[in-house]
């Protein structure tokens, strides 16, 4: 997908010239995520969802955002990770990608990081529950690890099961 | 200077399909044995820009094609020509073909390059039959010997207001033969008298242009035919210029010398362009373009206000109305705002059906000419609104009836004197408002349904039906595909595949059809039609938690089914009887995958929906009401769902998805027969 592949590019390309990137971090179990901060539209709390049929679990339904209808993606359902309740504490990130609003709930979110080029190393090939095809490298930050998310190409992958599969023809 | 054209060609063509318009019903309102002048000038503005607009825009195989149209036009508006009904015909056909160029253009689609030449050639033959005659009788030496042209041009100062360029009217004429050119630049002011206002703006500079080559007069003078009124122009043949020469120049003298020339001769310039600008524009006063895209998110965003309104009159129920008096009023207010804003932002969506009504006069005179038959047509109730999105829909299977009316309703004359009525038969298209519907009537006075042929027809082509069927049952098998009951296949109608389309397109805008006839008297064809596609009128059923919308115009009627009314059959699912037909029954519950115990029938409740003449009974848990909601697409952010049309968003501001019963009747009848 061009615009990905776009987009992806200029990060890197801001990496390269040594700029700090924005990162908002969340936990899916006991792993630490990282997804570009200019795809997070908002963080907001989970609410009633209205299912639909013929989807995959993880898609827990649509909700309405200001009169816009947004499909809702359990992240612990999809990859198997941390403990699948739903009360007020659970969070959803509302995501804007491929063009598409898309709301992401997680464990939990952290706080947003800044990270230099020094800081991000190369993914090795295993070692999280997110397929590796998806990971853009790693955060070194204090003692933690945060696991960088390509959060354009997870959620455009026909896995996901988000889009007509022209869309995905797109990629 | 380069301009950016292209964001220019919207524009262009959305300006030349209108005028294309105007010329085809100019066309068909013009009277053959007495045309008026006012009408024919219509035709012929209209040819003239989109010539214009097309050169200008480089669509040369327009610009090419509507020249000879113009010449034609032309001979016309000056009198040289009669006005007769082959020409009229012709220039109908021409007015197709330029809609073919035009979408070509636009679309970059290959066109129709048969009409065009075919066109083409008729139009150089009406031509040819009358320009000799009156060409020779102005011009015969010009025409006789050819050899080039003088051409003294001298723009007036304001030429580039008017949106006109002197270097693409040479460049014009340079494509015609080989040219001298030499400029004259005593125009220009001094760098003392320039004014920084207008010295940028204006055009000082005059040419004398010597053409040489076979071109004509008419081809030059065509160059400069956009021109016309904001220039000095002279043209003469090469031959004789040398006695001309001192002529032109005298005049040029005259007109550039005095003093200061480039204001003097833009004011009485000016003046006159403002007077013309002005009675151009009151035409299309109090009117403005606006791109469909910003009226559709006008209309989502009052479609969010009315939800949230919604919302706030169900928190405010439970408040205690003396305690909180002035708010319920307020709420009131709003309620009673929202409505009406609603209804004002939906009205500019709103087209008058003669948007559609006005194509049929050429379609019927087409038709009727074909047929030999005489129509008269009655449009009534043109100006009743519509919303736009559903006239664009409407308009073909209209198309389709009115043919059919022609094709098999109406008689020929010999016939219909024979019957003892009219020679001219009558069509009659009416639209109203009635309720929240409007209603289109397509009426003609012809034969009327023939029962026994119908049934008979039926039968022959395998679709259920019986002696005993009451009337408006009989005319609906009309509607079922592959059914048509013209003896004779023409290339009008009666291919049989037609009714089946219409009344589909027309249950796919959430609209209904029915038939009325009466023997030797007519048929009458009833289209009833949602005033809008954004908004739907709904019942919400509940399954579970979850609550559906329901289209009410597929709903045909709810109830509660005694046990014994529900039949198992073997491998076959569930039917119910209602009222001697046993109808298919689905469960909802089941069908979405949702959790939760499976009812027995009797113990819950069976909603009957109907879609394309089939009828399925669907068993939900409980009816909730019955509400207009605001239909959102489910695809923006998500994909198509099975069954599944849209969204909407509930009073609380819950979603709820919009049932798809064309699709969920045609997949459950498939899986059943599976």
């Amino acid at each position: 997908m061009s615009i990905a592949a776009t987009e992806t590019g200029s990060v890197s390309a801001q990496l390269a010239a040594g700029m700090p990137n924005e990162f908002l971090t969340f936990t899916l179990g006991d792993e630490e995520y990282g997804v570009d901060i200019l795809k997070v539209q908002e963080i907001r709390g989970y609410d009633t969802v209205t299912k639909i049929p013929d989807a995959p679990d993880f898609i827990k339904g649509v909700i309405n955002l200001r009169g816009t209808i947004v499909p809702v993606i359990d992240m612990r359902i999809k990859f198997r990770l941390g403990k699948v309740e739903y009360n007020e504490f659970t969070v959803m990130i509302i995501l804007n990608v491929a063009r598409r609003v898309v709301g992401m709930v997680v464990d939990g979110v952290s706080d947003v990081m800044q990270l230099t080029r020094e800081q991000i190393r190369p993914a090795p090939e295993f070692g999280s529950a997110v397929n590796s095809r998806f990971i853009t490298g790693l955060g070194a930050f204090d003692q933690r690890m945060l696991i960088l998310v390509d959060i354009e190409r997870l959620m455009s992958a026909s896995d996901m099961a988000l889009m007509d599969s022209h869309s995905q023809a797109l990629q | 200077m380069s301009i950016d054209l292209e964001r220019f060609h919207k524009s262009f063509f959305e300006e030349s399909f209108e005028g294309l318009d105007a010329m085809e019903q100019a066309l068909l309102a013009l009277n053959i044995s007495a045309a008026d002048a006012e009408t024919i000038n219509t035709i012929f503005r209209a040819a003239h820009s989109i010539k214009g607009g097309a050169a200008t825009f480089g669509f040369a195989s327009v610009a090419d094609y509507t020249h000879g149209v113009e010449t034609l036009l032309d001979q016309m508006r000056s009198g040289k020509r009669q006005v007769i009904k082959a020409d009229v015909d012709l220039l109908l056909r021409v007015v197709d073909v330029l809609r073919g160029l035009l979408g070509a253009a636009r679309d970059g689609t290959p066109f129709d390059a048969a009409a065009v030449t075919s066109t083409q050639a008729e139009i150089a033959l009406a031509l040819a039959e009358e320009t000799p005659v009156v060409v020779v009788a102005i011009k015969p030496a010009i025409v006789a010997a050819p050899t080039g042209w003088l051409i003294r041009f001298e723009p007036k100062a304001d030429l580039f207001r008017s949106g006109n360029d002197p270097l693409r009217i040479i460049r014009g004429l340079d494509a015609l033969g080989a040219m001298e050119v030499e400029v004259d630049t005593a125009g220009l002011p001094s760098f003392a008298e320039a004014d920084a206002e207008t010295s940028y703006t204006s055009c000082y500079l005059a040419w004398t242009l010597r053409l040489h080559g076979d071109a004509t007069r008419g081809e030059v003078e065509e160059l400069f035919s956009w021109v016309e009124d904001e220039c000095r122009l002279l043209i003469e043949p090469l031959a004789v210029a040398v006695s001309i020469n001192p002529l032109v120049l005298a005049e040029t003298a005259v007109s550039i010398e005095p003093g200061k020339p480039a204001l003097a001769l833009m004011k009485p310039a000016e003046a006159a362009n403002a007077g013309s600008g002005a009675t151009a524009r009151q035409g299309d006063a109090g009117s403005i373009r606006v791109g469909t895209e910003k009226i559709d998110a006008l209309i989502n965003l009052v479609g969010e206000l009315v939800i949230t309104q919604a919302m706030l009159t169900q928190r405010a129920a439970d408040l205690d109305p003396v305690q909180y008096e002035k708010l319920l009023n307020g709420l009131s207010q709003l309620d009673r705002n929202t409505r009406l804003l609603q209804e004002a932002v939906m009205a500019t969506r709103m087209l008058p059906m003669e948007a559609v009504f006005s194509r049929f006069p050429r379609v019927i005179r087409d038709l009727a000419t074909k047929l030999n038959k005489q129509v008269r047509l009655v449009t009534v109730g043109e100006q009743t609104e519509l919303d736009k999105s559903v006239i664009e829909k409407i308009t073909d299977p209209l198309n389709h009836l009115v043919r059919n009316s022609l094709d098999h309703g109406l008689e020929t004359a010999a016939d219909r004197i024979a019957k003892g009525k009219d020679a001219t038969g009558t069509i009659r298209l009416s639209a109203a408002h009635q309720g929240g519907n409007i209603v289109i009537t397509v009426a003609d006075d012809g034969r009327g349904l023939d029962r026994t042929r119908i049934l008979a027809k039926a039968q022959e082509n395998g679709i259920a039906c019986s002696e005993a069927m009451a009337d408006a049952e009989v005319w609906q098998l009309i509607f079922a595909p592959g059914f048509s009951t013209a003896e004779q296949v023409t290339d009008v109608s009666g291919r049989g595949v037609g009714m089946d389309v219409v009344k589909r397109n027309i249950q796919a805008l959430g609209g209904s059809v029915d038939l009325a006839s009466t023997a030797g008297n007519g048929t009458q064809v009833i289209i009833r039609l949602p005033l809008t596609l954004a908004i739907l009128d709904g019942m919400s059923v509940a399954v579970g938690d979850e609550v559906y919308i329901l289209p009410l115009g597929s709903v045909v009627e709810s109830l509660q089914p005694l046990p014994e009314q529900v039949k198992r059959m073997a491998g076959q699912g569930t039917v119910v009887r209602v009222r001697n037909e046993y109808l298919p029954l689905m469960d909802l519950r089941e069908w979405f995958g949702l959790p939760g115990q499976r009812r027995n029938p009797h113990e819950a409740i069976v909603v009957i929906v109907e879609s394309e003449g089939r009828k399925l009974a669907m068993q939900i848990d409980e009816l909730v009401g019955q509400q207009q909601v605001v239909i959102k697409s489910l695809e923006a952010n998500y994909r198509r769902v099975r069954g599944v049309s849209g969204a909407t968003i509930l009073g609380d501001g819950r979603v709820s998805l919009i049932i798809d019963v064309g699709s969920i009747v045609r997949l459950f009848s498939q899986s059943a027969a599976a």
